[in-house]
């Protein structure tokens, strides 16, 4: 009996976000965290700092639905939060609503921001810091952020790992999370993790509760063999791994693939802007649109469904996968 | 097409069979009546062999969100237990928190065919019947978690009346396609995300002003009224802290009589005597549920070696964190609804507050009398990953394998716990109740968990080895609907088990409080908090099983 049915066609998975999903997994899988959601933060929090973006970019509902409601359950109904934005050259006008009180901003290189949560993390415990300035943040700055945070019922520290250096995200991302941690022995602070589009979050979600790992996954042995390093497929493409690869893109027209010499097949929308032609280009229809679906939303607990409100004709990716499967 | 298994000795506690010598008839799925003279299809000769109904899980973390965390924090824990795609199996992995798929095939190979999820957030329900849904073989279904989330809490603190909670309830449960109400920390876990630490059975929330007494009387009321079978599924105030039986005791008589189901009773068992502040509740909580005839119990045994804790209760889960082997874990706050902890833990055979756990597990299944009211989990993976089942189900059969292990533990928890003392041992029919016919009972399966005529023909055949480990590890055959789905420990045949759900009546009203609540407050509208049944039959994956409920009383 052959022991699995796909030999010729072995293979890694990956999302084209696979790289900043892994500044959140790796600090997940060394550290883990204490961690909010989208309708508990726009009920409870009172501070909010927000690290490396406004969140304009990746995020551009959050600050009327979650950061300025029209009513939260736990703020007084003029109560206002105080929003803090750590990073280079965030615009705090960007930052705006009725709910929206004091918005302060720290001004620090991108990289650097992890230095910044070092700071207040040890000024919080008590330490002496020599420098009257760091990452061009002044001490005064990171110790009135310091007293905001002893004042705060509920804090909420939120970022976009794709918006991170990468070469820092990692660092800055466990610097928050630990500092959330210290917090959490006598008040209340969790994080929130944003960013998420193109499925990232539901990409994730399946890949691990199928598998056991959130993805970076390879089949080459017919067991899931997790390594996130050697199988990121930016890195594989770089260095000429793989003999094909297979791009799905069915949600944004933009996310086109990597620039690679492999052959290429693509389950696209109709409307996928290619670099070049695919080796053979499949249409898929977009859940939510074409047909049904359901969606993990970017805080990873909350899944919505997904209607059909067209009917172009055009298949799901699963059904093409399928059919591929049964063909081989 | 009929089949017939001959011969077998059966276990079927709810017909009274005790290793009666009988056939056993099947025809579209279901046991039918004898047919003598009839054409068989299909015959099975069971000479010498033991049968029982499929064994149901009610209680396994096998679905939802803080079980997919825990996959994602712990790839150590997948590492050395891969498993390849097979003809007919698809590839996963996984020890203590294994893939959906894995575990799905795992369970058949042990002979169960069903597994019921305690703790379903109704803001992640749609994601936790994802993920049975990709549970293969067993049928399954889930608890809804209430006594946490924001509205309920509204409703009491307000004192609304009784009949419109009791609507809320029912909607959750059919929002969330709910088999059952759990109670996690009740209030806790709210509690919690205010800065409490401890929220005893008297002690007031800080914002509602509610205890926890008024909210298990309240959903346990509530759901005795709807007709729901399952009583209230309580998990308890001050899980896992020591003089925690203190409390246990006390929300039993808090009970007054109404039905409650405590779960995992172990965490909840301890004392605070001796050198260590550490001792054994077990011989008072055993006592007093022998007594208390409303009270059900299942015990979340912990075994020895590395597992992950996966729970709603976020207030002591993040008192356990200290704990964490290895030192990495996840608290979470959920949506005006809920929470999470989940924290690694490993468990160790020379460590004394472990060993004693182990011992406390054991204590309270041999002193507690009526079977029909205890139900054999692990509380997987919290005390330990389910396919340790066999080895709990030899260390409550055999006397002699049970003193030898506990000769190896801790010496001081051996000397604390009564346990050397028990001489009980377990007869098969007492293990079919405690693993079929029990739940299917309390769940309110009512062709689950026997084998008369109109049962699903889900029948697990063993043989009958006098090493019950080894039996109950590797069953000679099992069947799910009438067809054979695992031969000698094996998968032969892959399936999709079903969803069971129980439907409580309500008035629609109830809606109108919820719409103005979800569009003031949450993130998600209403409509999409609701799973749609077509969300569960997905294609040829899934089906749903509507349990019947009994009549609403008020």
């Amino acid at each position: 009996m052959r022991s699995w049915p796909w030999r010729s066609a072995r293979g890694i998975v990956d999302h084209a976000a696979g790289s900043s999903i892994h500044h959140n997994i790796r600090i997940l899988q060394s550290r883990g965290w204490v961690m909010s959601t989208l309708t508990e933060t726009r009920n409870r929090a009172d501070l909010l700092i927000v690290l490396g973006t406004t969140l304009r970019d990746t995020n551009p509902g959050f600050w009327s639905r979650i950061g300025s409601p029209a009513e939260a359950m736990f703020l007084a109904a003029d109560e206002t939060r105080t929003v803090v934005l750590i990073g280079d050259g965030l615009d705090a006008t960007e930052v705006a609503g009725a709910r929206i009180g004091d918005v302060v901003t720290l001004q620090c290189p991108d990289d650097r921001i992890g230095d910044v949560l070092g700071a207040l993390r040890a000024r919080l415990k008590g330490a002496q810091i020599a420098e009257r300035e760091l990452a061009g943040v002044t001490l005064a700055g990171i110790d009135g952020l310091a007293a905001r945070i002893a004042k705060a019922r509920y804090g909420v520290i939120a970022w976009a790992p794709g918006a991170l250096p990468a070469a820092t995200a990692d660092l800055t991302i466990e610097r928050a999370t630990e500092l959330i941690k210290d917090l959490s022995r006598a008040q209340r602070f969790a994080g929130l993790a944003l960013g998420g589009a193109e499925g990232a979050t539901t990409a994730v979600g399946v890949c691990t509760w199928q598998s056991g790992y959130p993805l970076r996954v390879s089949y080459e042995s017919g067991a899931p063999d997790y390594d996130p390093d050697r199988n990121a497929i930016d890195r594989c493409l770089a260095e000429g791994e793989g003999d094909l690869l297979i791009w799905t893109a069915s949600i944004s027209p933009d996310i086109v693939p990597p620039a690679t010499t492999l052959p290429l097949i693509v389950l696209g929308t109709p409307g996928l802007a290619l670099d070049r032609p695919a080796d053979v280009f499949i249409p898929v229809g977009t859940p939510g649109l074409d047909h049904k679906g359901r969606m993990i939303r970017v805080d990873g607990v909350v899944s919505l469904p997904l209607k059909a409100v067209t009917n172009a004709g055009l298949p799901r990716v699963a059904d093409v996968a399928a059919a591929i499967k049964a063909a081989l | 097409m009929l089949t017939k298994l001959t011969g077998g000795t059966v276990y079927d506690p709810m017909h009274g069979a005790n290793g009666d010598v009988r056939d056993i008839w099947i025809e579209d799925g279901r046991i039918v009546a004898p047919r003598p003279g009839a054409r068989v299809d299909q015959e099975y000769g069971l000479k010498g062999r033991v049968v029982m109904a499929g064994a149901i899980d009610p209680h396994t973390h096998i679905g939802g969100g803080k079980m997919t965390i825990a996959r994602m924090m712990l790839p150590e824990d997948h590492a050395g237990s891969s498993v390849a795609a097979t003809e007919l199996t698809r590839a996963g992995c996984g020890h203590a928190v294994p893939s959906t798929l894995t575990a799905g095939y795992h369970y058949a190979e042990m002979g169960y065919t069903a597994c019921f999820e305690p703790a379903m957030l109704p803001a992640n329900a749609r994601q936790a019947h994802m993920e049975m849904g990709d549970t293969p073989m067993v049928d399954k279904g889930a608890f809804v978690m209430l006594g946490s989330d924001d509205f309920f809490l509204r409703l009491l603190a307000e004192r609304r009346d009784f009949a419109l909670i009791k609507d809320y309830i029912a909607w959750t449960m059919h929002a969330a396609q709910a088999l059952a109400v759990k109670v996690v920390n009740p209030g806790g876990i709210s509690a919690f995300k205010f800065n409490q630490r401890m929220l005893d059975l008297d002690e007031r929330h800080v914002h509602y002003g509610v205890t926890p007494r008024d909210i298990i009387l309240t959903l346990a009321r509530g759901l005795k009224d709807l007709g729901v079978a399952h009583p209230l599924h309580l998990h308890g105030c001050n899980l896992g802290v020591p003089g925690n039986v203190d409390t246990t005791i006390a929300t039993i008589e808090a009970a007054e009589g109404v039905p409650i189901h405590l779960t995992h009773i172990q965490f909840h068992s301890y004392g605070t005597e001796g050198d260590m502040k550490f001792s054994s509740g077990a011989p008072r909580v055993a006592e007093l549920v022998n007594r208390h005839k409303n009270v059900s119990i299942d015990i979340g045994q912990v075994m020895f070696g590395q597992t992950c804790t996966a729970s709603g209760d976020s207030m002591k889960q993040y008192g356990n964190t200290k704990s964490a082997h290895p030192k990495k874990w996840v608290v979470m706050d959920i949506e005006c609804d809920a929470g999470c902890g989940v924290v690694p833990m490993r468990y160790k055979d020379k460590s004394f507050v472990n060993a004693l756990q182990w011992a406390i597990g054991l204590e309270t299944f041999l002193l507690v009398d009526d079977p029909w009211r205890i139900f054999l989990t692990t509380d997987h993976p919290n005390g330990a990953p389910f396919y340790t089942y066999p080895h709990l189900i030899r260390l409550l059969m055999d006397r002699a394998f049970r003193a030898e292990q506990l000769s190896r533990i801790h010496p001081a928890a051996a000397a604390a716990s009564v346990l050397g003392s028990l001489t009980r041992e377990y007869s098969l029919y007492e293990i079919a109740i405690m693993t079929r016919a029990g739940p299917a009972r309390s769940l309110g399966l009512a062709d689950r968990g026997h084998l008369g005529p109109g049962a699903s023909a889900d029948i697990t055949v063993y043989e009958d080895d006098h090493n019950r480990e080894r039996m109950f590890e590797k069953p000679a055959l099992v069947f799910k609907n009438g067809e054979l789905i695992v031969k000698a420990g094996r998968i032969v045949k892959v399936v999709q088990g079903a969803t069971h759900v129980m439907r409580p009546d309500y008035d629609k009203g109830v809606e109108k409080d919820l719409a103005s609540y979800f569009s003031r407050y949450h993130t998600v509208a209403m409509e999409n908090f609701r799973l749609a049944d077509d969300e569960i039959i997905d294609g040829d994956k899934g089906s749903i099983i509507v349990q019947p409920c009994g009549a609403r009383v008020s």
